[in-house]
């Protein structure tokens, strides 16, 4: 029997897998972006999870603050690697990295 | 970068399970496997820093024990944080200087009154999150958030655009948490001896002080990173 928390943690995992999986197998800028985002959306869910110390316990605080920290960082990271995808966007006229099949 | 653009790109974008992917295919869900096993067999009693967190709780200031770790036991790692936001806009217009300011005033007169209204009341919700977060859950990245998407809201609905640069008072928001930060951490150097080490009388006004400026830097970060890009005037393009 596993608890709501263990399958966070799962979802959580089965997210960053997904991420990834994305990130390497999609030539698109955007994509890559997104995968990224629904990669950290993953590691938030297993930090949220890992603190849960059952219900007479109060939540670890750290990983909590790990999570609020990284949402933030994580939102400023992708308004940046937007602005370079524009920026490559413009300069090539493509935002998609070339293939092996293209080069 | 328009919208239609997007949409075709990732319309026809090869999405087809060629044999590189299915290889990256296994090798994901191998790693996805791994990791799910170590999670199922994951130790109950591991070393945690929780008891350590809780029991110095009446020592920190606040009652909040998210906002005690961020703010007073693990500070310095929240003054890199908050630096590494301002480094994020220093990039974005480093980046794409020429950027165009595509918002247009909406047609309809409700959307700007709206968000007008909404400015000083959201400014008020950050301010509460913010208070709050000393005891319970909110604090300055809750309200900064908020303050954010009004910011955001604000440029959307083009009540209000920068011209040409940002001007001076949006810089000092931006650069606010990162100076409160760094006086504090200076400051407390020399009286208690001890980098972002504070006596614990004062804890909960230095931590709000500190707090209030990194709020109003987060809120404008965010909404200067939906600008993107340095904004230039329309006849220099």
């Amino acid at each position: 029997m596993i608890g709501t928390s263990t399958l966070y943690t799962l979802a959580g995992i089965l997210l960053f897998g997904m991420g990834l999986y994305a990130l390497i197998a999609y030539p698109h800028l955007l994509r890559k972006i997104l995968a990224l985002n629904v990669m950290g959306v993953g590691i938030f869910m297993v930090l949220i999870s890992i603190a849960y110390q059952g219900p007479t316990q109060r939540a670890d605080p750290v990983p909590h603050a790990l999570v609020i920290t990284g949402i933030v960082v994580a939102v400023c990271a992708t308004g940046l690697a937007l602005t370079l995808a524009t920026r490559i966007q413009a300069l090539t006229g493509s935002a998609r990295l070339e293939t092996d099949e293209e080069a | 970068m328009q919208t239609s653009d997007i949409d075709r790109a990732l319309q026809t974008d090869d999405t087809r399970l060629t044999r590189p992917r299915l290889f990256v295919l296994a090798l994901t869900t191998a790693l996805i496997a791994a990791l799910a096993t170590a999670a199922l067999t994951f130790p109950d009693n591991v070393g945690r820093l929780a008891p350590l967190a809780l029991d110095s709780l009446p020592r920190s200031g606040v009652l909040n024990p998210v906002t005690a770790v961020l703010l007073n036991y693990r500070g310095y790692d929240t003054l890199l944080e908050v630096a590494v936001l301002l480094l994020a806009i220093v990039g974005v217009w480093a980046i794409a200087p020429t950027a165009r300011v595509w918002f247009k005033t909406p047609d309809t007169p409700v959307l700007a009154t709206f968000v007008r209204l909404l400015l000083p009341l959201m400014i008020v919700v950050a301010g509460y999150m913010l208070w709050l977060g000393a005891d319970e859950p909110g604090g300055a990245f809750q309200g900064g958030a908020v303050l954010g998407g009004v910011g955001v809201l604000w440029v959307a609905a083009a009540v209000w655009l920068p011209r040409r640069g940002h001007p001076f008072w949006l810089r000092l928001l931006l650069g606010a948490g990162v100076a409160a930060f760094v006086i504090a951490a200076v400051g407390l150097l020399f009286l208690t001896g001890g980098l972002l080490q504070y006596p614990p009388e004062q804890a909960k006004t230095v931590i709000l002080v500190i707090e209030g400026a990194a709020m109003f830097s987060i809120g404008a970060t965010l909404a200067v990173l939906f600008i993107g890009g340095y904004p230039r005037r329309e006849e220099e393009k």
